[in-house]
């Protein structure tokens, strides 16, 4: 069977769209240029429909109301207005503090440490080893000026699920609100907003193979959550989010959320298969770490730690396989991943861990190639490593009195 | 991040990737770097009674372009004498392999790598320098 070389294995960085989802844009395109925010003309109605339709099909796959879909340009910009817009409207009640984690995306923390900037108080979890917070320590940290939880759902550099429903339930005995970074598991895996007690999600186009470009937040209604909005503008989106909403983004965005509500089981069994496969065959090569919780999470995201060869030179050696060593956009610096940190793996263990990512278009034939042509490339690259040499003598590599730089 | 040609040749070349036997007299062994901070190289030099490096063999665990680093001055140092080898400068290997800024460091840990080979070599021969001006 012909296989298209380099195999894309990157699916947490994004998706390739679906062609269905291309067809759906590329009509809306055609039909749909009116401004969906103009009343005075047909144009303006019929754009305005769509996006409707849209709001509705994304409202569908949550379990919420299309009135608590708001459209943004993606999970970043949703993960702003939730933290940002939550903690400046609740200011003035008194509450200035913010719980998140530390192994969240960076759009995330960031935005904590922009509002540490204006006065509020924040409070970085740490993780378990296995990458999972511990209820009991979210449960101390909440307090009386305490605005907002905001923990992800699935991890984006090693899959993990958050124990959401545990999280959920917690925040609402506590009232205080729950947001939930979900660019990662919207569309993958069941979300229920009321079974989850979820107050904000972010959720973005392009992971479900939709198009860039555009996200969306779900902010609940009942109770309702208030928020300041980031920027001035004609107040579309409720005052939300001003902006013209890209009619023809939107309409890929709302197909990609059916097919995901209706694929879903389906994807999931492909990429479970896929991902099992991939890692059995894998670990028989020894000294194969896998990152993060073994039973919670997400089969489609495979941290893997390789003993003895350093992150970037695996990624050359497998050029044929688009991987990534963590998330893409810190994999330009040399600093091992912070999230791999905050697990507490080890430095030496930390610059030798790829990240596989396998989706809806992702073959079996692509995974046989990926597995052949890792086991042939770890042994070269292990033959090389001095690392590897010592472990193989049995010497300890931390007894080892090394010079840092 | 792109390779250039170099950095991939001499990344793929399998040449010089090996060990030596430690505890040979005339062997020198350069362990330079951390694991914490991604790059360790390990080179290796055979010298002869004349001071001349008849061998060198390396084994890296770092990115393409601390391998190729490393390939490169196993490549370099065989057959010159351990005092031109001495001379060997990071800049020279960051120019023949046209390394990025952010790369500079491989060249650096190359550059001790054979500082430390020949250093490790001297001090198990204390009479080298001696031997070589009867």
């Amino acid at each position: 069977m012909n296989i298209n070389l380099p195999i894309y294995l990157d699916y947490q960085s994004t998706t390739p769209i679906d062609p269905r989802v291309i067809e759906a844009i590329t009509k809306s395109m055609i039909e749909d240029y009116g401004n969906p925010h103009s009343r005075t003309h047909k144009f303006g109605w019929i754009a305005e429909e769509k996006v409707e339709i849209a709001r509705q099909q994304i409202a569908n796959l949550i379990n919420a109301n299309s009135k608590e879909i708001f459209f943004t340009s993606g999970a970043t910009e949703s993960n702003n207005i939730a933290i940002k817009g939550v903690a400046n409207f609740y200011k003035n009640s008194g509450k200035n503090h913010i719980i998140t984690v530390a192994t969240e995306h960076k759009c995330v923390i960031n935005s904590a440490r922009d509002l540490e900037q204006e006065g509020f108080k924040t409070t970085f979890l740490p993780v378990k080893k296995n990458g999972l917070i511990d209820l009991n320590q979210l449960e101390s940290a909440i307090n009386d000026q305490t605005c907002l939880v905001s923990i992800m759902a699935i991890n984006n550099e090693i899959g993990v699920i958050q124990p959401l429903k545990e999280i959920g339930q917690l925040c609402r005995k506590k009232g205080v609100f729950f947001h939930s970074d979900c660019a990662q598991a919207f569309g993958k895996i069941p979300l229920d907003v009321e079974d989850l007690n979820l107050d904000l999600i972010s959720i973005s186009g392009h992971k479900i193979y939709g198009p860039k470009g555009i996200g969306a937040i779900y902010i609940r209604r009942k109770p309702r959550v208030r928020i300041k909005s980031l920027f001035s503008g004609g107040g579309q989106e409720r005052g939300i989010r001003s902006g013209t909403v890209p009619t023809n983004l939107a309409v890929g965005l709302g197909l990609a959320s059916e097919i995901a509500k209706n694929e879903m089981q389906k994807d999931l069994d492909h990429v479970k298969k896929l991902s099992n496969k991939f890692y059995q065959e894998v670990c028989k090569l020894s000294h194969i770490y896998l990152n993060g919780c073994e039973i919670n999470r997400y089969p489609g995201n495979l941290n893997l730690s390789f003993a003895g060869i350093e992150g970037e030179s695996m990624i050359m050696a497998i050029k044929d396989l688009a991987v990534s060593s963590g998330s893409a956009c810190t994999s330009a610096s040399l600093e091992p991943s912070y999230v791999l940190h905050s697990l507490g793996v080890d430095e030496e263990l930390s610059h030798t861990s790829i990240r596989f990512g396998f989706g809806r278009f992702t073959t079996e034939s692509e995974i046989d190639y990926a597995i052949d042509l890792i086991k042939q490339k770890v042994n070269r690259l292990r033959e090389m490593s001095p690392l590897w040499e010592m472990m193989q003598e049995g010497i300890d590599i931390k007894s080892i009195n090394w010079k840092s730089h | 991040m792109a390779y250039s040609k170099k950095v991939e040749d001499y990344y793929n070349n399998n040449d010089n990737i090996g060990s030596f036997q430690k505890d040979e007299q005339g062997v020198g062994t350069g362990l330079v770097g951390a694991p914490a901070c991604g790059d360790v190289m390990k080179l290796q030099i055979k010298v002869n009674d004349d001071g001349i490096i008849t061998d060198a063999k390396f084994k890296t665990f770092g990115c393409g372009s601390a391998i190729a680093s490393s390939s490169l001055i196993a490549q370099w140092v065989k057959g010159k004498d351990i005092n031109q080898a001495q001379t060997i400068t990071n800049q020279q290997i960051a120019e023949e392999l046209s390394l990025p800024p952010v790369k500079i460091h491989c060249s650096v840990l190359a550059e001790e790598a054979v500082k430390a080979a020949i250093q490790d070599y001297k001090t198990k021969n204390p009479n080298y320098d001696h031997s070589k001006n009867q």
